[in-house]
């Protein structure tokens, strides 16, 4: 652990290839949706818009949402 | 094979996102808490008829406090950090390698810099967290539409400047154009910051030191999960890209540096 935290790598530091776009654009696309859903129900859902009627969601991640700086209520 | 490391690097920050959400969510619980239980107790003494439309000890509690300000915080706060770890990895997929010469985990860590502000730090100083009892509640459509499009507006921006730079940097150098890439940044967000409407529901009466705490905390909490999703994020980044001369304890290599 210790000798991997200052690695003097002798010569020049190994420039990683770059992935191809090709390559990132469907995990992009599909895990990008699903983490800004995940993102709505943590920030936003039963707020301003609801998906489900209630305050279950909206109460349950209620201190998350002020202190994580969303607008609560 | 590369969308294998696609794969493996997504899933390894959407882990970092949450090892970084464990450490949040203590500087959440123990430094945050307070002021929201605070704010709380300030609420019912002042509005025992729940001025705001929402109901925290009066009327029927749908989630009791006790479980807000434990499950109901650490839901919260680990699912924002596995959401924008996995996003942060995907933008570090789209990163590496372009942004400059930079090893895997010199990229997490300059990714994750760039994050708190575009993310968190700018929306903030605009549109700032705030503790219940501030807020009034039929102007929640307009403070979340206003909050999300901040944000939006800097992470496309801080984008944006990024492609500026990069486009710049063969003519003025990389100094010169990382220099103009965030000069070019201020001089967006500015008018943003002077045209966007003003949100201020502070009570006349809260406390000033109260609500300035509680946003400090936000602020730390914020800076907290960044700074470790970019130190674990990098050391797993690192390991798994190019495992490099010093043989890493596990000795697994997936070689996508060709």
């Amino acid at each position: 652990m210790a000798q991997t935290v200052a690695q003097p790598t002798a010569a020049t530091p190994a420039v990683p290839a770059t992935l191809p776009l090709g390559a990132i654009a469907p995990w992009a696309v599909f895990f990008g949706v699903l983490m800004l859903v995940l993102l709505y129900f943590v920030g936003a859902e039963q707020g301003a818009t609801s998906v489900f009627s209630g305050t279950g969601v909206h109460e349950w991640v209620h201190d998350a949402r002020h202190l994580l700086g969303f607008p609560c209520h | 094979m590369n969308s294998a490391t696609v794969r493996n690097l997504l899933v390894r920050g959407m882990l970092a996102g949450l090892a970084a959400g464990v450490l949040a969510l203590v500087v959440a619980y123990f430094l945050g808490e307070p002021y929201v239980d605070k704010a709380i107790g300030l609420e019912e003494a002042h509005s025992p008829g729940s001025a705001h439309g929402h109901s925290h000890e009066h009327e029927v509690e749908v989630v009791s406090r006790s479980l807000q300000s434990t499950a109901g915080l650490a839901t919260g706060v680990l699912l924002h950090g596995v959401a924008f770890g996995g996003i942060a990895a995907l933008a570090f997929c789209f990163a590496l390698g372009r942004v400059g010469r930079f090893s895997p985990r010199a990229t997490a860590l300059l990714l994750s810099g760039c994050a708190l502000p575009a993310v968190y730090v700018v929306p903030f100083l605009k549109y700032p967290a705030n503790p219940p009892a501030v807020g009034e509640g039929d102007t929640i459509g307009r403070r979340t539409a206003l909050y999300f499009l901040m944000m939006l507006l800097s992470v496309l921006l801080a984008i944006a400047v990024t492609l500026l730079g990069k486009r710049l940097a063969p003519t003025l150098g990389t100094w010169y154009a990382t220099v103009v890439a965030v000069a070019a940044f201020a001089v967006v967000i500015g008018p943003a910051y002077a045209f966007l409407p003003v949100v201020n529901e502070v009570p006349k009466d809260f406390p000033a030191t109260l609500l300035w705490r509680f946003r400090l905390s936000a602020l730390a909490i914020q800076v907290t999960q960044w700074a470790a999703f970019g130190l674990f994020f990098g050391e797993l980044a690192q390991r798994l890209l190019s495992p490099g001369p010093a043989p890493s304890p596990s000795g697994r290599a997936v070689t996508a540096a060709r």
